[in-house]
C-alpha cells in the first residue's frame, strides 16, 4: 500500500515536472520576481506591484512576446514571497539567480526591500529598475550599483511638491500660513518630515502642530484633536496606508475642516476613494497622475479592462513603465545578456505610460509629487518635469 | 474630558482584542498565537457580509460568533486536544500549544491571502459624528465600545453567576482539583477555547468597522492581546478589562499631553512595571 502510494506520488511528481518544463527552453525569457505577499507591506504590493507584472506579461505575451534578435520570446514568471523581510528578499534573489536561473528580475517592492536586495542583484549583474523606492539616497545608490535605476523620485522631491502646492495656494490667498505636520515614526516619515520642515520655514509657513506616531497605529483620535486645537490652514501627514485611512476618518468624524488635507501613502489607492466616496474630493496625497496624458489614459483603461479595478495612482504606472523599459531594453540589446541590457537602459529613451523616460544617470527625475482627488481620479497637482493634470484647489467640508 | 472619553473608547477596542485570549489562555491553557488571525479573519467575514450581501456587521455577529465557536471547537478537538492529553505538565502544554498555534497563525494567514488577497480592506459603517459633551467621536467606535461592554457584562454574568461559568473559573484556578469535584475538565476547556475564539471573532467584526486591515495584520492584535492578558492576570476577565482600560486611557493621555510617538513606550513601560511588581498580573494569584 505504502509502496504503491509512493510510486503514484513519484509518477505524479514526474508528470508535473515534465508539464512544468517549457518544451523549448531557449524560446522563453524567464523573469523572476520577489516581493511581499505577506507581512506589513503585502497590502501595498497587492495593489501596486503584483497586478502590474501580470498586466505587462499578459500584454507582451498576447503580442507574441519580445523580439530578441531574430527570435520572438514569450515571458515566463517565477515569483516568490519575501514576507516583507530583507533577509528573505536576498535569499529569494539568490535562489532566482542560481536555482531558477532567471534571465531578468522585477525589482522588489518598497524602498527598504529594494535597498536590501540591491547588492545581491548587483552581484549577479541583473538590471535593477526600482519603481517603488522613493528616498534621498537614490543618487548614491545609482553610483554604488551601476546596474540599478531609480524611477520614483526622492523624498525631497515629494516634500518639495507639497510645499510648492501650499505656497501656490497661499499666494493665491486660498490658505494662511499655519501648518500641522504629522508623520509616522519610521525611515520614510522621518525623511519626508526632515525634508519638509526647512522648506516650510523658507516658504514662510508656521508649523503650529507637529507630532509623530508609531508604525502601525490606527487609533489616531488624539493626533487629530491636537491638530484641530492648533487651528491649522493645512494638515500634512506623511503616513502609511492603515494610518492614512484612520487619520482621514478621524478628521471627518471630528470635523477637522482644513482647506488642505494631505495624507501620505495609501491616499492614491482606489480603495481610498471607494471608502470615502464624495468626501475624498479635494484630499491631497503623495503621487498623482495626469489623466489627460494619452499614455496614462491608455494605461488606466488597460488596467480597468484587464484587472477590473483602478490602479494605485502613485507608483502603479511607474511600476508598469519600469517593466516596459526592461522589455524595450531587451529588444534594443537584441540579446538576453544582462550587461548589454543595462547599457541599453542607460543609453536609451523609452516610450512608456508615464511618457518618455531616459535615465543617463540611472535616476528618473521626472515625477508627479502631489495628487488631489477629483471624482474618482487622483489628479496630479504638482510634479517635477512633467505637466500636471490640474491646479490645486481648496478642499470643501467633509459632507 | 475629551482625552478620557477617547481613552475609554480605545480601551473598549483593546478589551475586544483581549477577552477571547483570556479565556483561551486562562481556562484552556492554550497560548493561542493565532488570536490576531482569528480576529482579522472575522474582519474579512464582516467585510464580505457587508459589501457582498449588505449585512450590517452588528447583525453579522449573529453569524460570525456561532461560526467562530464551531470552527474553534473543531480546531481545539482536532489539533490541540492531543497536545493537552500528552502534556505531562502545564509548562509542556504551553510550549506545545505555542508551537501548534504558531502554525495555526500561518495557516489562517495563508488561507486569508488565498481568499481575499493581500490588499488593505476597509468599508464605511457608521463613520458618523457622535457628540458627547461638545466633542465628536466616531459612532462606530462608540458602538464597538457599547458592544464590548455588553460582551464583557455577559461574560462576567456567565463566569460568576452560572454553574458552567463557575466550573470554568475552577478549571482556570486548578485543573487537577477541578477534576476532583466532578468537573469535566476536558469538556470545559474545549468550550472555553471555542468561546474565546467566538469572542475574538466578535471583536474582529466590530473592529473592522473602523480599522483598515489586511491579511498580514494579525500579529499586531496578538501582541496587544498578550500584553493585556498578562497584565490583567491570566484567566481573569476583570483583570483583562482593567488592563485594557489602563492601557487605553494612558495611551491616549500620553498621546494627547506628551507625544503620540510615545504611546508604544507608555504601553511597554506599564507592562514592565506590572511585571516587576505584580508578575502574576493585576488580578492574578501568586503561585503557591
Amino acid at each position: 500500500m505504502l509502496r504503491r502510494n509512493f510510486i503514484a506520488l513519484a509518477a505524479a511528481t514526474a508528470a508535473l515536472t515534465l508539464a512544468g518544463a517549457p518544451a523549448f527552453a531557449q524560446d522563453v525569457i524567464k523573469l523572476g520576481a520577489s516581493a511581499p505577499k505577506s507581512g506589513p507591506l503585502a497590502g501595498g504590493a497587492a495593489v501596486t506591484h503584483w497586478p502590474n507584472i501580470q498586466l505587462w506579461m499578459k500584454e507582451v505575451n498576447a503580442a507574441g512576446g519580445l523580439k530578441v534578435g531574430d527570435k520572438q520570446m514569450k515571458i515566463e514568471l517565477v515569483e516568490y514571497d519575501d514576507k516583507t523581510n530583507g533577509e528573505e528578499a536576498i535569499k529569494n534573489i539568490q535562489r532566482l539567480a542560481t536555482v531558477d536561473n532567471v534571465d531578468f528580475l522585477v525589482a522588489p517592492y518598497s524602498t527598504g526591500l529594494n535597498i536590501a536586495a540591491a547588492p545581491m542583484i548587483a552581484k549577479y549583474g541583473y538590471p535593477h529598475i526600482a519603481t517603488t523606492a522613493a528616498t534621498d539616497g537614490v543618487k548614491d545608490f545609482a553610483s554604488r550599483w551601476p546596474n540599478s535605476f531609480w524611477m520614483l523620485g526622492t523624498s525631497t522631491q515629494l516634500a518639495e511638491g507639497i510645499v510648492q502646492t501650499l505656497t501656490k495656494m497661499k499666494d493665491k490667498g486660498d490658505i494662511g500660513n499655519k501648518v500641522a505636520l504629522v508623520n509616522v515614526a519610521d525611515a520614510f516619515g522621518l525623511e519626508l518630515v526632515g525634508a519638509a520642515k526647512p522648506l516650510l520655514a523658507a516658504g514662510g509657513f508656521d508649523i503650529v502642530y507637529e507630532t509623530s506616531y508609531p508604525l502601525g497605529t490606527q487609533d489616531l483620535a488624539p493626533v487629530i484633536s491636537g491638530a484641530k486645537a492648533a487651528a491649522p490652514d493645512a494638515f500634512v501627514a506623511f503616513s502609511y496606508p492603515g494610518d492614512t485611512f484612520a487619520l482621514t476618518e478621524q478628521a471627518q468624524v471630528q470635523g477637522l475642516n482644513t482647506p488642505v488635507f494631505y495624507t501620505g501613502v495609501g491616499t492614491a489607492f482606489p480603495a481610498f476613494a471607494k471608502r470615502f466616496g464624495a468626501a475624498a474630493n479635494g484630499i491631497m496625497g503623495i503621487g498623482g497622475i495626469n489623466s489627460s496624458d494619452p499614455g496614462v489614459k491608455g494605461y488606466l483603461e488597460l488596467h480597468r479592462a484587464d484587472l477590473g479595478s483602478d490602479p494605485d495612482f502613485w507608483a502603479s504606472a511607474t511600476t508598469y513603465a519600469g517593466l516596459q523599459i526592461l522589455g524595450q531594453a531587451i529588444e534594443k540589446a537584441g540579446s538576453l545578456d544582462k550587461a548589454a541590457v543595462v547599457e541599453a537602459i542607460k543609453g536609451g529613451t523609452f516610450d512608456t505610460v508615464i511618457g518618455k523616460v531616459s535615465m543617463p544617470n540611472n535616476v528618473n527625475e521626472n515625477v508627479w509629487t502631489v495628487g488631489q482627488w477629483n471624482n474618482g481620479v487622483f489628479e496630479a497637482v504638482a510634479g517635477d518635469g512633467l505637466s500636471v493634470g490640474a491646479e490645486p484647489v481648496k478642499k470643501a467640508g467633509w459632507e | 474630558m475629551n482625552i478620557l472619553i477617547t481613552g475609554i473608547l480605545l480601551s473598549g477596542t483593546y478589551a475586544l482584542i483581549a477577552l477571547g485570549l483570556t479565556l483561551q489562555y486562562g481556562v484552556a491553557r492554550i497560548m493561542n498565537l493565532g488570536n490576531g488571525e482569528t480576529l482579522v479573519a472575522a474582519c474579512f467575514v464582516a467585510f464580505w457580509l457587508y459589501t457582498g450581501f449588505a449585512i450590517n456587521p452588528l447583525v453579522g455577529l449573529l453569524l460570525i460568533a456561532p461560526g467562530a465557536f464551531l470552527i474553534n471547537l473543531v480546531i481545539y478537538l482536532v489539533a490541540l486536544q492531543p497536545l493537552v492529553k500528552r502534556a505531562k505538565n502545564r509548562g509542556q502544554l504551553e510550549v506545545d500549544s505555542i508551537l501548534a498555534t504558531f502554525g495555526l497563525l500561518f495557516l489562517l494567514q495563508g488561507l486569508m491571502i488565498v481568499a481575499f488577497g493581500g490588499e488593505y480592506r476597509s468599508y464605511t459603517f457608521l463613520a458618523e459624528r457622535f457628540d458627547i459633551l461638545g466633542n465628536s467621536y466616531g459612532l462606530n467606535r462608540i458602538v464597538a465600545f457599547v458592544a464590548a461592554a455588553a460582551i464583557a457584562g455577559a461574560l462576567w454574568f456567565f463566569l460568576y453567576r452560572t454553574r458552567q461559568g463557575t466550573a470554568m473559573r475552577a478549571v482556570a484556578v486548578d485543573p487537577n482539583s477541578a477534576n476532583l469535584v466532578a468537573i469535566d475538565v476536558a469538556r470545559t476547556a474545549a468550550i472555553a477555547f471555542a468561546l474565546g475564539g467566538a469572542l475574538t471573532a466578535c471583536g474582529g467584526a466590530l473592529i473592522s468597522t473602523f480599522y483598515t486591515f489586511n491579511a498580514s495584520m494579525g500579529v499586531i492584535f496578538t501582541m496587544k492581546a498578550l500584553i493585556i492578558v498578562i497584565m490583567g492576570g491570566v484567566g481573569d476577565i476583570r483583570g483583562a478589562i482593567l488592563a485594557a482600560l489602563i492601557l487605553g486611557i494612558s495611551e491616549t493621555l500620553v498621546a494627547s499631553l506628551i507625544d503620540p510617538g510615545l504611546t508604544l513606550a507608555a504601553t511597554y513601560a506599564l507592562f514592565i512595571l506590572v511585571l516587576l511588581f505584580r508578575p502574576q498580573g493585576i488580578f492574578g494569584r501568586a503561585p503557591t
